[in-house]
């Protein structure tokens, strides 16, 4: 007994003396060279984010506390954010409350044409989803579906934009496709003379124009949101299907009982993700009109930032105010990104981390317990 | 016994009809959808066969023989709006393949440097790339232009593909993708056999990095070819012969000026086939990238 314990206390210590040897050495040849590349790998990526993002940002800030048109070089305090924000209700044509209406009316529309695309699209991509995996029907050409589906969100969203003016027109003598269409179907009614009768106004209208954007958006956007939900699904344990199915749940039960709580994470981090998404939205609202700029009822918080920024004329720059919506812009996409964050962080992680903790708070109050020893 | 077998028969072909039931609902309603993806595209290609005369008479789902004639009149030189579509796909083309070059060789460069060496501001310098990947474009632009313009360099190529080289998401892909599959063992062997550093990213990681690297690259390909923002903020009041392809379609908005229809048409199909020509030959790539979670806009 005693000395196999010699033995493998000698084995120990050479073992000991070997690897302080060989960590030494490592440590030689690392301090020889190898860590500096490490260094000269990430750089360029460092130089050009600090130069072309990083600054940038700063310079956000530095603008939004400046002044307008010809005074861009003043400091102006916090009177951009004022404007913005609460401007200036006595006077209605003054450039503070026109800046401020702009601001709510232009957030307003990103908020109506957001929800109204997203709540079709997680239908509809969640619908989907669900039915792509299940394991017992049988579709064909499953792949075709879905190379079908995603195909709209590759396409040139200005090109999009553009397309669907011209398939919405609602001129009486020279209508879009789809007033024609709905002519065939007699829901708009011709003269005689084949012309128009109160076309839909696809473009000029209120809601008709929204409608149109937002069925834009849900159709680029669906295949994207299913096959992200799809990877999802296909991510949930197999068994527990198994499970269900072998204990008769319907495909009803299926789906409330184990698909959704256990896709609530990805829903959560799409929903998220779709909401700075939709914050940003540009390319379609600010493009779906006939004369080059955009509509009152659609412009979005960042076709307003663009606009005030993208200027020729030094008279009407208002790139403070540019630099303010920004600054606003940037905290809300902050704060949702933290919710993002922490929606998708590793549950099971800290759960595990926690119980740890637990097994080492108990066991040292157990050794305390027996006098100090640690058994 | 035969009464169980019965029942159990029974049983089984009310399941099976279920769900024959449901798949062929199913299949229709995909039908459906399929038709509404494509609805708008295929009113494009056949619109832009036709001429104003015929366009404006109804639509229509058969084909008709003005193409060429419409196709001499979007790239003649009388063409009223600013369109140029082989200057389009030019200057797209230059841009987007420089920028699609610089993202994914450096956004492999970068993770490869954290993921093999270490040194001290390894972890933190990742935490800051995962940090930004956030922060979008459009919070950024107000500045970015206003720098560009101090510095002159509006209305140049170079602000529009240099910045390519800094992808933070593109990072975050490389690294979780070299994570999985890039054994640090073999950068040993290279160096054992006395291969450089920079040489073993070149000639070992990046062959090793294909599949991540060709999904990266068709992204970024897609998404600077469509992108209108950037182009059409840094590119100002320069000549219609040096615009991106999805600037010079801002330009088909005012198509009442030009009342040639067909022509219209044509110029949006001309922007939007090549893409969709790209689609349908990588779709299994573009496809598995997106459920791997390798894309975000």
């Amino acid at each position: 007994m005693y000395s196999v314990g010699v033995y493998l206390f000698t084995i120990h210590f050479f073992h000991e003396r070997v690897c302080v040897m060989a960590t030494a050495a490592q440590k030689r040849i690392k301090s020889i060279s190898y860590a500096k590349y490490g260094y000269i790998f990430i750089l360029p990526f460092f130089i050009v984010y600090l130069f072309y993002q990083f600054w940038p940002l700063i310079n956000t800030f530095i603008v939004a506390f400046k002044g307008n048109t010809v005074h861009t070089e003043e400091f102006v305090g916090l009177n951009n954010f004022k404007d913005l924000l609460i401007g200036d209700s006595s006077k209605p044509f003054s450039a503070a409350q026109q800046v401020h209406e702009a601001f709510f009316r232009t957030l307003g529309n990103t908020v109506i044409l957001w929800v109204g695309n997203f709540i079709p699209q997680i239908l509809l991509s969640l619908s989907l989803a669900v039915w792509f995996t299940e394991a017992n029907l049988k579709i064909p050409g499953k792949e075709f579906f879905k190379v079908v589906m995603y195909l709209p969100n590759i396409l040139t969203a200005a090109s999009v934009a553009v397309l669907f003016v011209q398939l919405c027109g609602q001129s009486e003598t020279n209508p879009g496709a789809i007033n024609s269409l709905l002519t065939k179907f007699g829901i708009v009614k011709t003269t005689s003379a084949g012309l128009l009768v109160n076309p839909v106004e696809f473009i000029d209208g209120v809601w008709p124009s929204r409608f149109v954007v937002m069925f834009i958006q849900t159709w680029m956007w669906f295949g994207n949101t299913m096959i992200m939900l799809m990877s999802g699904i296909q991510g949930i344990n197999p068994s527990l299907f198994e499970a269900a199915s072998i204990d008769g749940a319907s495909s009803g039960q299926v789906f409330r009982k184990i698909t959704l709580p256990l896709l609530t994470p990805i829903m959560a981090y799409t929903l998220v993700t779709s909401m700075i998404g939709g914050l940003q939205m540009f390319d379609i609202p600010y493009l779906y009109n006939k004369d080059g700029s955009a509509s009152k009822y659609l412009e979005t918080i960042a076709a307003l930032i663009y606009k005030y920024f993208h200027v020729t004329n030094q008279e009407q720059n208002k790139i403070g105010y540019s630099g303010a919506a920004s600054v606003l812009l940037f905290f809300i996409t902050l704060i949702l990104g933290c919710i993002a964050f922490y929606m998708t962080r590793d549950k099971d992680e800290i759960a595990k981390k926690k119980q740890r903790k637990k097994i080492a708070k108990q066991l040292k109050a157990e050794s305390k317990q027996f006098g100090g020893f640690s058994i | 016994m035969s009464k169980m077998d019965s029942v159990y028969g029974k049983a089984k072909d009310n399941y099976r009809a279920k769900i024959v039931f449901k798949s062929t609902v199913l299949v229709i309603w995909f039908i459906i959808l399929t038709i509404i993806c494509l609805f708008p595209i295929y009113i494009l290609l056949i619109n832009s066969t036709r001429d104003t005369h015929q366009i404006s008479n109804g639509i229509s789902f058969i084909p008709s023989s003005h193409l060429f004639d419409n196709y001499k009149s979007v790239t003649g030189n009388d063409f009223k709006l600013n369109y140029r579509a082989l200057y389009g796909y030019r200057n797209s083309l230059l841009i987007t393949c420089s920028a699609c070059f610089l993202t994914v060789f450096f956004s492999a460069l970068t993770a490869y440097g954290i993921h093999v060496y270490d040194f001290k501001l390894k972890e933190i310098s990742y935490t800051v790339i995962l940090l930004v990947m956030m922060v979008p474009m459009q919070v950024t632009s107000a500045g970015f232009l206003n720098f560009m313009a101090k510095l002159h360099r509006t209305g140049h190529y170079d602000p529009l593909i240099l910045p390519a080289i800094a992808a933070p998401a593109v990072v975050y892909f490389m690294r979780s993708y070299m994570k999985s599959s890039f054994p640090l063992d073999i950068v040993e062997a290279a160096r054992i056999d006395g291969c450089s550093e920079f040489r073993t990213f070149v000639s070992i990681a990046i062959p090793m990095m294909k599949p991540a690297i060709a999904v990266q690259a068709i992204f970024a390909f897609i998404a600077t070819w469509n992108n209108f923002y950037t182009p059409n903020m840094i590119l100002i009041g320069v000549d219609t012969k040096k615009k991106t392809l999805p600037m010079m379609i801002n330009a088909l908005q005012s198509s009442d000026v030009l009342n040639d229809y067909g022509a219209v048409y044509l110029a949006i199909a001309m922007s939007i086939v090549p893409i969709i020509i790209a689609y349908v030959a990588l779709s299994r790539f573009i496809i598995a990238g997106v459920a791997l979670g390798g894309v975000k806009e």
